[in-house]
């Protein structure tokens, strides 16, 4: 079975001569990751997605008609690059134009994995909930803070939308990225622990080739005992060093991958170079767990920011910069008495260029400080007021010894300050056990264009 | 005497989720790596002490097929909380870049 990542994120481009390259080949299988939680918590929070419209448009719309013609399964996962339901129907809309405009049409399965507040609350009081980290406890209290939950999915859902003959594309919420290309393999009947391993490193597209890149394309074919990757784009290639190399990639350990069903051992892992583009992989054994878990992901509305950027030139205004933002503060929450609360806002210095200890042994610094004065607050218009206040405080705050009377802050611009909108954090990070990994996924069915 | 980041040919720092920052420090050949490892500069309680995290979470895994040992720390400031600096954690490295290995 050959199966085909079309670039390592939906919007990140590849290759059109890869994609013609591949387009005369026999492909089972395409499929792309589509998201990622990567670029923080802002975008499940507020529903867009960290990915570009045009960008997003193009990389479907070149390769699309092939696949729907030639009836190859298109597997998206991650829609939108959070995976809530505004995210899989920003995608939906793209698509929907691509069908209209081309004059084609195509049966979509779509599967959305977003989780009701009930859902998280009542594994909580079930006791399965599994913290990931000391640094993020969970709570009832927590959850119904957040405004939007997904559940990431496994293969589950994948195989079940796979059942239905004629699906052109299966576009899928918040989902594993192995999951995407696994699953077409293992229903298959191919070997979980190859089919896993597999998925992890093309899920990156041609990030595993020389020269690397996740904005090309990667052919993978499985067969019985083996995978092989080879890149689409001729001016690529795969060896052993780079594709070993990709299993620690941003994972916690490069001997094992963590799945909703179990857990791929790559410790007899064989690479083996076996033409001077392709590597064969060989003995990755998947191990079913005991408990079945899936991540779920929260956030919630932590309040709006307002953000001063300025430079610092005079030595010894850097010097007394922390002094004088502990000032700065004081100031703020004494001009504010009795008009809000001190947790209705959090103010803080971030400084960029700071002589780091034990780097220079002058006592006074002698290059120049960049600082941001950062405001998140309960409504915009409060985080303005503070950052207003807080700025204009700092850029006359006196210190001892201060020549520099006439001003502490160098602004690059005016406005100095600027609005950045509505703040969003992690609220969940964590695993739930789930007899059932489906539990999650609705499916529907729908046909879409002219 | 050399810092690890003058014996090291990758020495990078990424996140591993937002709970986590994993560093994958990569040598050119098998002696470098081993020399590394052999000297024990590389432990639990120097990263803790480093990056201010309790040593028992800390994970240190030789990785020896491409030569590399991964360090995985959980993030005291998780990706995108207030006082975070490096969402994408890509920045992180320095610290252990500057660790004397003799």
């Amino acid at each position: 079975m050959k199966i085909v990542a079309l670039n390592g994120l939906l919007g990140y481009g590849y290759s059109q001569e890869a994609l013609e390259r591949v387009k005369k080949m026999k492909i089972d299988y395409f499929g792309v990751d589509a998201g990622s939680s990567d670029p923080g918590p802002f975008y499940l929070g507020n529903g867009t997605s960290f990915t570009n419209r045009s960008a997003v448009k193009r990389d479907l719309e070149l390769v699309l008609p092939h696949t729907i013609l030639n009836k190859i399964p298109f597997i998206i996962g991650t829609a939108g690059g959070s995976g809530a339901n505004v995210h899989v129907n920003w995608l939906l809309g793209i698509i929907k134009e691509i069908m209209n405009e081309q004059k084609i049409t195509c049966n979509i399965a779509i599967i959305q994995t977003e989780v009701t507040k009930n859902y998280v609350i009542e594994k909580i009081r079930e006791n399965k909930v599994i913290d990931l980290s000391p640094n993020l406890q969970l709570s009832e209290e927590v959850v119904k803070n957040c405004n939007r939950i997904v559940s990431q999915i496994g293969i589950d859902p994948f195989l079940e939308a796979l059942d239905s003959p004629k699906i052109d594309i299966i576009l899928a919420g918040r989902a594993c990225d192995t999951a995407i290309y696994a699953a077409p393999a293992i229903k298959a009947g191919y070997d979980p622990g190859l089919a896993f391993h597999m998925a992890k490193i093309m899920e990156c597209g041609a990030l595993c080739s020389v020269p690397m890149s996740a904005s090309d394309i990667m052919i993978a074919e499985i067969e019985q005992d083996s995978f092989v990757l080879e890149p689409a784009n001729m001016n690529r290639k795969c060896n052993v060093e780079r594709v070993a190399a990709h299993t620690m990639y941003e994972q916690n350990n490069p001997y094992f991958i963590y799945e909703p069903d179990g857990v791929v051992d790559l410790r007899e892992s064989y690479y083996e170079q076996i033409t001077d583009r392709s590597v064969r992989v060989k003995n990755s054994k998947f191990q079913e767990a005991k408990d079945k878990t899936l991540k779920i992901e929260g956030t919630k509305l932590e309040g709006y920011r307002t953000i001063t950027i300025a430079g610092i030139n005079d030595p010894l205004t850097i010097k007394n910069i922390d002094m004088m933002f502990s000032e700065v503060k004081k100031f703020v929450v004494e001009n504010m008495i009795n008009r809000i609360l001190p947790d209705e806002f959090n103010i803080s210095l971030k400084k960029y260029g700071e002589v780091l200890p034990g780097n220079i042994s002058s006592d006074i610094p002698q290059c120049s400080l960049g600082i941001i004065i950062d405001v998140v607050a309960k409504t915009q218009d409060l985080a303005n007021t503070i950052c207003a206040l807080a700025r204009a405080r700092m850029l006359h705050q006196d210190f001892e010894g201060r020549k520099t009377t006439a001003g502490n802050l160098a602004f690059p611009y005016s406005p100095s300050d600027i609005i950045c909108g509505p703040v969003y954090t992690f609220g969940i990070y964590h695993l739930v056990k789930a007899e059932n990994l489906g539990e999650t996924a609705k499916i529907s069915y729908m046909k879409v264009g002219e | 005497m050399k810092k690890l980041s003058e014996i090291a040919s990758i020495l990078r720092s990424k996140n591993a989720g937002p709970l986590f920052i994993t560093f994958d420090i990569m040598f050119s050949d098998k002696s470098s790596f081993e020399k590394v490892m052999q000297s024990g500069a590389i432990n639990k309680k120097v990263i803790a002490q480093e990056y201010e995290v309790n040593p028992k979470e800390v994970e240190i895994i030789p990785y020896d097929i491409v030569n590399s040992i991964k360090v995985t720390i959980p993030r005291k400031c998780i990706s995108g909380s207030l006082n975070d600096m490096d969402i994408y954690g890509c920045q992180q490295q320095v610290p252990i870049a500057n660790i004397i290995i003799p």
